[in-house]
């Protein structure tokens, strides 16, 4: 009974990760290929790091939690590595089928205090 | 001279646990290993953390968890179907969101959230740290998501860490 769960949670999580990558390959400019490996793949691996945990928890020499520090560290990591690569994109103002917003198009800040200065109207 | 020996309340527990998952054991050489180790780093990277962080309503921040772990459930079953549907027909889109949080703490969780929750990355915070560009993988309604990121992920972290 419990292999049947492992296997189905691997497979789920073979299946989230197998559709992450398809995204990457499938979307059609920068900023929606990000979204792929960044979000389809935390169900993914998350499904992959249960069934890890449980396996090794139930071998009979103890609970095995070290599991929990993958997730922890890949929640820190993957957001701040897909804002990065977000960032540069609208730095290097790459393709995008979405209109870009004027402002983050300025690579220089006083530039884009500038253009927000610009784009607002003074108040009162 | 409690702020000199013990800068940061917090990160100690927090760097012990890791610690014990690392090594996985609870033996007792460990957790002591884990409370030193607990004890020196944030003494050693002080001036890497600058503000001491803390937590007001603990309740309101596991609820927040709690929301954010069920919505990157949902929110992944979502992006999946739209991949395997056919990427034609997905509208990507910009969206700005005014920030009312002021805290590099706040905005920095801020910003993973939304990178976390699938369909939606942050992508540039403008230099005054005013606003927060938001790139949406699909998106009909940018007000509705923008109402949606402020509410949701916003307002808590903003009573977490923020009150006043």
């Amino acid at each position: 009974m419990l292999e049947i769960i492992l296997s189905a949670l691997i497979l789920i999580g073979a299946l989230f990760t197998f559709i992450g990558s398809l995204g990457l390959a499938r979307l059609e400019d920068f900023y929606t290929r990000l979204h792929g490996p960044t979000k389809a793949t935390t169900l993914g691996v998350g499904s992959l790091l249960i069934a890890s945990m449980v396996y090794f928890s139930t071998r009979g020499e103890g609970l095995s939690l070290h599991e929990l520090l993958v997730t922890l560290f890949l929640f820190i990591t993957a957001p701040v590595s897909a804002h990065l690569l977000a960032k540069a994109a609208l730095h290097l103002r790459l393709r995008s089928i979405a209109p870009v917003p004027q402002r983050t198009e300025a690579s220089d800040p006083r530039q884009a205090n500038a253009a927000e200065d610009s784009a607002t109207p003074p108040q009162g | 001279m409690k702020l000199r020996l013990l800068p940061h309340p917090l990160l100690t527990p927090a760097l012990t646990v890791i610690w014990l998952l690392l090594v996985n054991s609870l033996s007792f050489g460990h957790v002591l290993l884990g409370l030193l180790l607990g004890w020196l780093i944030p003494i050693f990277t002080l001036r890497f953390w600058p503000d001491r962080v803390r937590v007001h309503k603990p309740l309101t921040l596991l609820r927040f968890v709690l929301v954010l772990l069920y919505d990157i459930l949902v929110a992944n079953l979502g992006v999946a179907w739209l991949i395997v549907r056919g990427p034609r027909r997905v509208k990507p889109g910009f969206v700005e969101v005014p920030l009312a949080l002021r805290s590099e703490l706040g905005i920095s969780l801020l910003a993973n959230t939304i990178s976390l929750t699938p369909g939606t990355v942050s992508a540039w915070l403008s230099p005054d740290r005013a606003t927060l560009v938001v790139h949406a993988l699909d998106v009909d309604d940018p007000e509705a998501l923008v109402a949606t990121i402020k509410h949701r992920y916003e307002t808590p972290l903003q009573e977490v860490f923020e009150p006043c």
